[in-house]
């Protein structure tokens, strides 16, 4: 029995991030800093089960971007990337 | 028109939940319906797109999850097909027990990136697996409903026959989309492979060679797309070009 990997794709956080972020962030790009590749939010791989959100880099495991939300907060570190490029809304 | 809505809505207009009323449910396969929802001030989607759904029960608890829309990008109602996930919380709710009539709440539509736009040229190659199947053939139902060329081949890998989704739709055939059945269990007699897992002989005799420069959309359940796609990097194929949507461990 081979354990089924528990993680999504960025793109199932999209509702999630744009209802906090405004605008469409599954096709934001990024670099992480833990290996260099530059990658969409979409191609992220995505824990959700958890209080928050977890994206993690598909190459090196790495943590980009957390979300925690409670009642009237918002945590949001980006720590695990050196940027985050958002297209503008139009 | 609906051009001009499906704008706004990528363009960052306001996201909200609304009240989306079910309308009819059709049986698509043993495990399988597709609910139509009556969704007023929708702004329209992009094939491939998904929404949010929310339930709230009286006492106050309230649970999300994201459905794909089925329906080609014209429709105007909204069309989910939902796969029974047995032990599951939302799921048999949605199958069982929402009558037509009653309310959810829908968030959408989200993501911008698992997406199929007619403006797009390039051959398309479709990897889905179970219902893995619904967000491509919002893919395959836009492309017949704006009469696009754009050559599609479709490699659908499902349990048995009783399980195959859209089966008599994608039956009458669309000029120009192929279509290979990968059967894991059982499989018709009719069939000429033999019931088993997607394999790279499959995916490189039923898709396109990696220098036609395909764009691969492949879904399914987390474990599908994790071999799926590493078959298809395997095979020539570059990851910018596999865009995946990873359903869960049994979605
Ligand atoms: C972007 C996106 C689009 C989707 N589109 C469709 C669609 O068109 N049609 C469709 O039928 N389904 C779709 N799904 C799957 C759907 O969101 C639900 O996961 C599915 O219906 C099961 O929900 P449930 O409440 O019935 O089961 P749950 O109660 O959520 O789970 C049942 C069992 O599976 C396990 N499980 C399920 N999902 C996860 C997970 N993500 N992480 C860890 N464990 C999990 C649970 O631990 C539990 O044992 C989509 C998922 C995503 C992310
Ligand atoms: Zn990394």
């Amino acid at each position: 029995m081979t354990l089924t990997p528990d993680f999504l794709d960025g793109n199932a956080a999209a509702g999630d991030l744009e209802s906090v972020f405004g605008t469409d962030m599954t096709v934001a790009t990024g670099r992480c800093r833990g290996c260099g590749q530059r990658m969409s939010l979409a191609q992220t791989r995505a824990y959700l089960r958890g209080p928050g959100i977890v994206l993690r880099c598909p190459g090196c495991e790495s943590v980009l971007l957390r979300l925690v939300r409670s009642a009237d907060q918002m945590w949001l570190d980006t720590g695990g990337l050196d940027y985050l490029r958002i297209p503008a809304p139009q | 028109m609906a051009r001009t809505a499906v704008s706004r809505r990528l363009g960052g207009g306001p996201l909200r939940w609304r009240a989306a009323r079910l309308t009819d449910r059709r049986i698509e396969s043993e495990a399988a319906r597709t609910l139509v929802f009556e969704v007023p001030g929708w702004p329209g989607h992009v094939a491939g797109q998904h929404l949010d759904v929310r339930l709230t029960a009286e006492d106050g608890y309230s649970t999300q999850r994201s459905y794909s829309v089925a329906s080609a990008a014209e429709d105007e109602n909204v069309e989910l097909t939902v796969q029974r996930v047995s032990d599951g919380e939302v799921s048999p709710y949605l199958l069982d027990d929402l009558a037509l009539g009653d309310l959810v709440e829908l968030r959408g539509p989200v993501g911008g990136w698992f997406v199929w736009r007619p403006e797009q040229t390039e051959p398309v190659l479709l990897v889905g697996g179970g219902s893995g199947l619904v967000p491509l053939m919002a893919m395959v139902r836009t492309r017949r409903a704006v009469g696009s060329r754009t050559p599609f081949r479709l490699v659908y890998s499902v349990r048995s026959p009783e399980y195959q989704l859209f089966a008599s739709e994608l039956r009458r055939g669309d000029p120009g989309l192929d279509k290979t059945y990968v059967y894991t269990r059982s499989a018709p007699p009719e069939s000429p492979r033999p019931p088993g897992r997607v394999t790279a002989s499959d995916l490189s005799s039923a898709g396109w060679p990696p220098d036609f420069e395909p764009t691969c959309y492949v879904c399914g359940s987390t474990g599908f797309v994790e071999k799926a796609a590493g078959l298809l990097v395997a095979l020539g194929h570059h990851p910018g070009r596999i865009r995946t949507e990873r359903f869960g461990p049994s979605g």
